[in-house]
Parts: structure tokens; sequence; C-alpha cells
């Protein structure tokens, strides 16, 4: 292995570029760092001015989420040595608004969070001293796939139809709503029916399975929408053939 | 445009939420809002692994919880304050369950526990090997149902406003514009964790930077037992990635390089195939991370290019209960080391971890600077003394917390006035802050000292000189070290005048908070002439409960020198004794 690399880096300042222009730097290649620490090493010993995000550096708090040669992908967890000899393409996530050099705007994704009801709905709340809700292990894998989304950001940007239509609520949210409808404390499904079943939700999806294929935690956003369309078209069946008393 | 809350909480992390949370419920009269430099979700509760311990089980209770966590603080924890912990948690984490937190079940369907190191019955919930990232993710998903709690996501506090000797809000930068704007407030919630960032080899992630201790300690507020220091005995080398102390908890074993379970040797009891709760690899971290310098010096561990290691051994687990209750250990050991736990064994060092100190509360999380609270792991109310047990940090930022959340709103609805008028003095300070970004930060030529090179630096010394063991030569010249540094930071070179996401100008601000901390646990631990629990002293070696069976309170006074204050540690029930592990 060789043991340098060349990085193509994305940057674009608002207040003094038109347009995004790239960057090249040749780092060292060592075998144990990620993608991530290449951008480190460029920050603190090649040029301070690049601006990205990061923090856990261990796949788990959904900061660091860029395009990498043309892929989606958290680049703490994705090693300079899989890409050798290189060069390394760097650009931030595809659509959404670029912000800075590698930092887009994701507050699209913060404002369709709460129209989800992502938490827990009951009928009643019962007090910490009634203990706690029985939930079987079982009951528990129904949901656990959907819980493990950290907000990466990465299916929407591998998502087409996020592409063309800003409006479409995305696969990590309603990946998120099928957490708790699929949970069995949950008694709030009928709240979420509304926004699931829009236009701009599930319906838009045309399952291209791009979402699941790039998520870093194995979350299957595409999944949780096959499965809520299933639900839905069941219920509006349900609604045609039987009298109201028996849905 | 004034911005104006009554009650301001700085951070968004799993204390932060729980805060903004309480004081939602608390009194709907009240504003509120959560200022933060990543977006909640991204805050570093979100990498707690393990569990986190209440008392649940018919077979526990609360003093015995009481007593692991005073014994496994040497004595140092103040225990009115443990008395309200213990009392609390079950509550805290059933709400938490009741808000939708996945935890791990038994085939009946009630919530499972664990055992942890430290811990004399199993009491430890957890949801599989990522707890902290269920409980932030379940704390910041609930949060989203109040449409009270007001958000500043990616905004970064640079300064405290005090007014005639109470808090009057705080100076902030947003990331996304680079402006500069005053959040007043009647009271304000440090909530912004912890500073592992100070050293070179840590679990802590890069926001990690101890904001909130600097934040208080320049704003008059005094650091408590800033010298307890946790280095959590099994991190990845090179990275410095936690492998949560579950993995022992489920039965993983330490060992040196000769395939020995060097623990035996420590005083820590001895080697059984399944664990023993209090014994050998469920000690405490701060003896484990002990024991590894003691087989450093013999000559026992592995030598990598990244320093030292032991193995921790999981094979005998089985894939089975690996992938079922370790998950993530097996993710991180595959991604990070090419390797698999089932089969192979897992390279680990010592890693600094946790601060057992930060800004001094009481227990209700009130500082004695008026109107500031603090909770969380910015937060010193002194549940872990000298040494913190794994799984009581995610309890105890929910506990303090939701106490701190009352409190301030407490005193928030007690503040005659409203908070839109700004006091002169109030304004001076405003310019003054906006004055230092600008005009000394952004705008500034002829800066020589690179950030990286200073930060190097400062990691450096405070391993050499505050690390595992200490010595009154080693931490004379980490603080020499320091104030070199400090001045050398007064020309730290800023390349980027970009208003929009500096980066840089945040990581220069971030360096400076942390020399401060730096210099605060340098200074304590020199002063505290005794070894207990994570401060170790090779030149005083032994506990001296005559002359430090008390915290140690730094103060920075205004014209910028440090002064420290002695007070008894608080006793309740439990006379200081023998920490007895393994036997």
């Amino acid at each position: 292995m060789a043991d340098r690399i060349i990085l193509r880096v994305t940057r674009y300042r608002p207040e003094s570029d038109t347009e995004p222009t790239t960057q090249e730097h040749e780092i060292p290649l060592r075998k144990e760092w990620s993608v991530l620490d290449g951008l480190n090493h460029i920050k603190d010993h090649l040029d301070g001015t690049l601006s990205y995000r990061w923090s856990c550096r261990m796949g788990v708090c959904g900061s660091c989420g860029m395009t990498v040669n043309g892929e989606p992908k958290l680049t703490c967890a994705t090693f300079l040595g899989d890409y050798a000899p290189g060069p390394v393409r760097v650009e931030p996530l595809s659509n959404f608004p670029v912000v800075r050099d590698l930092v887009v705007d994701i507050g699209d994704f913060m404002r369709k969070l709460p129209r989800v009801k992502p938490w827990l709905i009951r009928s009643e709340q019962e007090p910490p001293a009634a203990g706690e809700y029985p939930q079987l292990p079982a009951e528990r894998e129904e949901y656990e796939q959907f819980s493990m989304c950290i907000n990466c950001m990465l299916c929407y940007a591998a998502c087409p139809v996020y592409a063309l239509d800003e409006e479409f609520l995305g696969p990590a949210a309603i990946a998120l709503a099928q957490r708790y409808n699929l949970d069995s404390r949950d008694q709030g499904a009928s709240e979420r029916t509304d926004v699931l079943s829009a236009a701009e939700g599930i319906w838009a999806c045309t399952f291209v399975g791009e979402c699941s294929a790039v998520c870093p935690k194995d979350v299957d956003p595409a999944g949780a929408i096959q499965r809520y369309k299933f639900t839905a078209a069941m219920d509006s069946l349900k609604a045609l053939l039987l009298p109201r008393g028996a849905r | 445009m004034t911005l104006s809350h009554d009650v301001l909480i700085v951070g968004g992390g799993g204390a932060g939420l729980r805060a903004a949370i309480a004081v939602a419920e608390d009194d709907p009269r009240l504003t509120v809002a959560i200022v933060s430099k990543v977006y909640p979700m991204r805050s570093h509760t979100v990498s707690a692994e393990g569990g986190a311990a209440a008392v649940i089980r018919p077979d526990d209770s609360l003093d015995e919880h009481a007593y692991d966590t005073i014994s496994g603080g040497d004595w140092l924890c103040a225990q009115d304050a443990v008395e309200v912990f213990v009392k609390e948690a079950p509550e805290e984490l059933l709400r938490l369950e009741h808000w939708g937190c996945p935890w791990s079940r038994e085939p009946d369907g009630r919530v499972a526990v664990r055992p942890f190191g430290g811990m004399k019955r199993m009491r430890t919930w957890f949801a599989a090997d990522k707890t902290g990232f269920h409980l932030l993710h379940t704390l910041f998903q609930t949060s989203l149902r109040y449409e009270r709690i007001a958000r500043y996501d990616e905004w970064y506090v640079t300064r405290l406003l005090v007014d005639d000797g109470r808090v009057a809000g705080v100076v902030a930068v947003e990331l996304m514009s680079g402006r500069i704007e005053a959040i007043t407030a009647k009271a304000v919630i440090l909530c912004t964790g912890g500073c592992g960032q100070i050293y070179p080899f840590t679990t802590n992630a890069a926001i990690k930077t101890g904001d909130g201790m600097g934040l208080a300690y320049r704003a008059g507020a005094p650091l408590k037992d800033m010298e307890f220091v946790q280095y959590h005995p099994t991190g990845l080398p090179f990275t410095g990635i936690l492998i949560t102390e579950a993995a022992r908890a489920e039965g993983g074993w330490l060992i040196n390089k000769d395939g020995y379970r060097y623990l035996q040797d420590y005083d820590l009891g001895t080697p059984s195939p399944t664990p023993v709760l209090r014994s050998m690899e469920l000690g405490p971290r701060d003896r484990l991370s002990q024991a590894f310098v003691q087989e450093v010096e013999k000559g026992r561990t592995v030598d990598t290019p990244y320093g030292p290691i032991v193995h921790l051994d999981l094979r005998h687990l089985g894939e089975t209960v690996i992938d079922a209750r370790l998950p993530f250990v097996r993710e991180l050991c595959r991604s990070y080391e090419n390797i698999d736990p089932v089969r192979e064994l897992i390279p680990v060092r010592p890693v600094v971890h946790y601060m057992m100190g930060g800004v001094h509360t009481d227990i209700y999380g009130s500082t004695p600077l008026e109107g500031l609270f603090a909770a969380g792991e910015v937060a010193c109310v002194s549940i872990n003394g000298a040494n913190r047990l794994g799984s009581n940090s995610l309890p105890e930022l929910l506990v303090f917390g939701a106490r701190a959340g009352r409190a301030a709103a407490s005193f928030a609805s007690g503040v005659q006035g409203a908070g839109t008028s700004v006091r002169p003095a109030v304004r001076a300070q405003v310019e003054d802050e906006r004055r230092r970004l600008e005009r000394d930060l952004l705008q500034r030529d002829g800066g020589k000292e690179p950030i990286s090179a200073i930060r190097e630096e400062m990691r450096a010394t405070m391993e050499e000189g505050a690390g595992i063991y200490r010595s009154g030569s080693s931490l004379a010249k980490a603080a020499d070290r320091l104030s070199v540094l400090q001045e050398r930071f007064r020309s730290v070179r800023l390349e980027d005048r970009s208003r929009t996401f500096n980066t840089e100008l945040l990581a220069a601000l971030e360096l400076s908070f942390m020399l401060d901390v730096a210099e605060s646990i340098v200074h304590c631990a020199l002063r505290r002439e005794e070894s207990r629990g994570a401060h170790q002293r090779v030149d005083f070696p032994a506990r001296d409960d005559h002359r430090f069976l008390a915290n140690s309170l730094v103060y920075r006074d205004a014209d910028g020198s440090r002064r420290v204050e002695y007070p008894p540690v608080t006793i309740t029930r439990w006379p200081p004794g023998e920490r007895v592990y393994g036997r």
C-alpha cells in the first residue's frame, strides 16, 4: 500500500464563492485511518478553514455523513485504505442545500420529524410508580430495527424521490413513525395516519430501496414504508368492506 | 431584537433534555429554550453503552445501591446527594420506559437488569449495548411533544452574562450565520457534559471540550473535585472507542500477554469462570485501570504501535450471547479493529472517560452563583466521589436534570420583571464579548500559534502530568507547561474569516475553555496530597481522611488568580471505611 493518498474535497464559502470548487490535498495513508481522520489531518495541519461536522467518531452520533466517491457514507466508518490508491472524492451530502464546504442544511428533516409524532402515545398516561408497561422480548423485536436510526441523513441523500420532491416525508421520518406504530406499548397509530398516508407520505415512495442500501445501521426504511403501505391498504379495504362497528 | 426566555438550558444531551421537559411540565407559564452546539440527538449521551443503574428487584435495596456508590467513590461522595439519587433513579428509569425507551426485557416482559462493575446486585437496566443512544433519542423525540421547548440548534455559548451577582443569560454564536446574540434568561442550566478532549486518548466525542465548566468558572462559580478523572479500563487502541463494561458483566475476562487473568494479583478477588459481583473484572474502574499500569511496569502487556495493551476475551460467551447482549461491541470491533470478538481477542487499554468533578451544585442542581444551575457530567453534585461506578451516570443525568429543571423553574417564577429590559451592565458585557469574538479572534492578523499545536501539547501535558498516576513534580511541571500554553493561546492563529459555519473559530473557543479546565484539574491534583479513587499520587500513596475527607472547590477570582477551599464531605449514614472487592 502506498503511504500517501489524494483527497479531493469540495469547498464552498457563500460569502466569496459563486459555486463549489474542489481542493486537492495529499495526506498520509494509514491503514486505520477513516476518511474523517483524513479530513481532520487536513484541518489540523494543512488548511484550518475546511468546515465539516463530526463528533463521536464511532458511528452513532450521525454527524459526519458526506458523499465519498459518489456514495453517501458516514466518514468515521469509511476507511481510506478501501479507496487506495485513490484519489478519494469527498463532497457534501446530495439533496440538501449546502451551507458551507461539506456542511449541509438538514433543517427540512428537523421540521418534518415532529409531524410524524415520534413519541409514545397512550390513551391514559400512567404514573411511573405503576411500574413498567410489560413488553415481551418478541414484541420488542417487532420495532427494534426501526429504533436504530441515528438520523444521519444518508437515506435522504440517496433517495431519488426526495431529490425531486422535497415535500416527501422521507425514509428516516417514516421509519421512525413505524418504530412507534409497531411498539406494543403505543396506542397512537391512528394519530399518525394522516401524515403518513398523505400524498407526500408513504405513497410518494416508488420503492427504489436506495435508502435501505445506504443505511449504516440496517434500519431498512424501505421495508418500513412497504409494511405501512400494506397496513394502510388493508385499513382502507376494511373501511370499504366492513360495517362500521367491525373495524 | 432581544432573545429572551425564563429558563435557558445550555446543552441538549440527556441532562439538558430532561431538564427542559421538567421545566415545561412544571409551570406552563414559563418559557424554556435549549441552546446546543450540535443538534440534540448528536449529543455525547448517544455514545453511552452499558446501562443505567436503579434498584428494581426485590432482592435489592436503596441502601445497597447507596453503599456501592459511596464505597466505589472512596468516600468522597456527598451522602445526602447519593440518598436522593438512589431513591429517585428507579422512578426516572420507569418514566423513560413510559416514554418509549426500548429497555431490554426478561422473558416475562419485565425490564431486564445486568451486573455491572462495583455493584453488589444486578440493577443495571440496559437497551442491548446502546443504552445511551436509546435514552437520548427517546428523550429528544419525547421533547418534540412540547412545542413550548424552543431550541437554538447549532448555537455556541461563549459567555455567561452576570448582573449584580445573578445570572442574566448568555452570549451565543449561531454557527450557520455567524451572528452573535445575547439570549437573556432568569435562570440558566448548564448541561454541557464533560471534557475528555483535554486528554490525548479518550472515549469522549470531539464536542466534549468542557465548555460549561469553563463558562461557570469564568463567571465566578467554583468547580469541585476536578482532580478526579476517570480512566475506563477498556478502550480500543488508536481510536479510544469504548468497549462497554457490560462486556465484562456478561462474563468477559481481562488477560495479559501470558493469557493470565492478572486482576487476581491486585486484591480484586480470585478468578471464577462466571462473573462474581464486586470481584475481578467487575471491580471498580479506578482499580482496574491502575492494575493495567502495574502490568505495564511488570512487562506483562503486549506492545503495539499505539502503546501497550491487554486483551479482553469474550470468545467463551459465544456468538448468541454476544449478538443478543453486546451487538454494538461486535460491530465496533469489526469496523475499527478488523476483528471478530466471537473468535478473537479484543485489544484494550485504559482511556479517559469521565469527569467526576465539575461545576459545584447542591442536590437541587443549584450553584453558588445565583440563577445558575448545572446537571449531568458538567456538574458535580458529588454522587460519584473519587470514582464513578459504571451505569450511575445515565440515571444521574435524569435525576439531577429533572431536579435542576424544577429548581430553575421555581427560581425563575420568583424573579420579578420581564427579561426583555437589559440593564446597562449586562449590555456592556454583551458588547465586550462581541468585541472579543469579532476583533480579537475573527479579524485578528498576525497570530502565529496553530490551534492544533497548542491542543496537542495540552493533551500530552495532561497525560504525562495528570494521568492514572501523578506526583507533585509531574503536576508542577504540567502546571508550568499549561501556563505557557495559555500565553501562546493569546497569539493563536485564525485563518478563517468567514461568518458561515466557522469551525476554526469554534475550535479556538473550545481550546480556550479546555485550557482553563485543564489548569483547574492540575492545580487541584497538586494540592491534594493523598491517593483516593481515581487520584493516585505516587508521592502520597495512602488515603488521608484526616486532611482530605473534603471536596476541593476551586474558584477563579476576578483578577485571574485561583483559590481552593476544602469543605468537609457530607456524611450521613456511612462512615469512611475500607474499599473491599473480591474478598
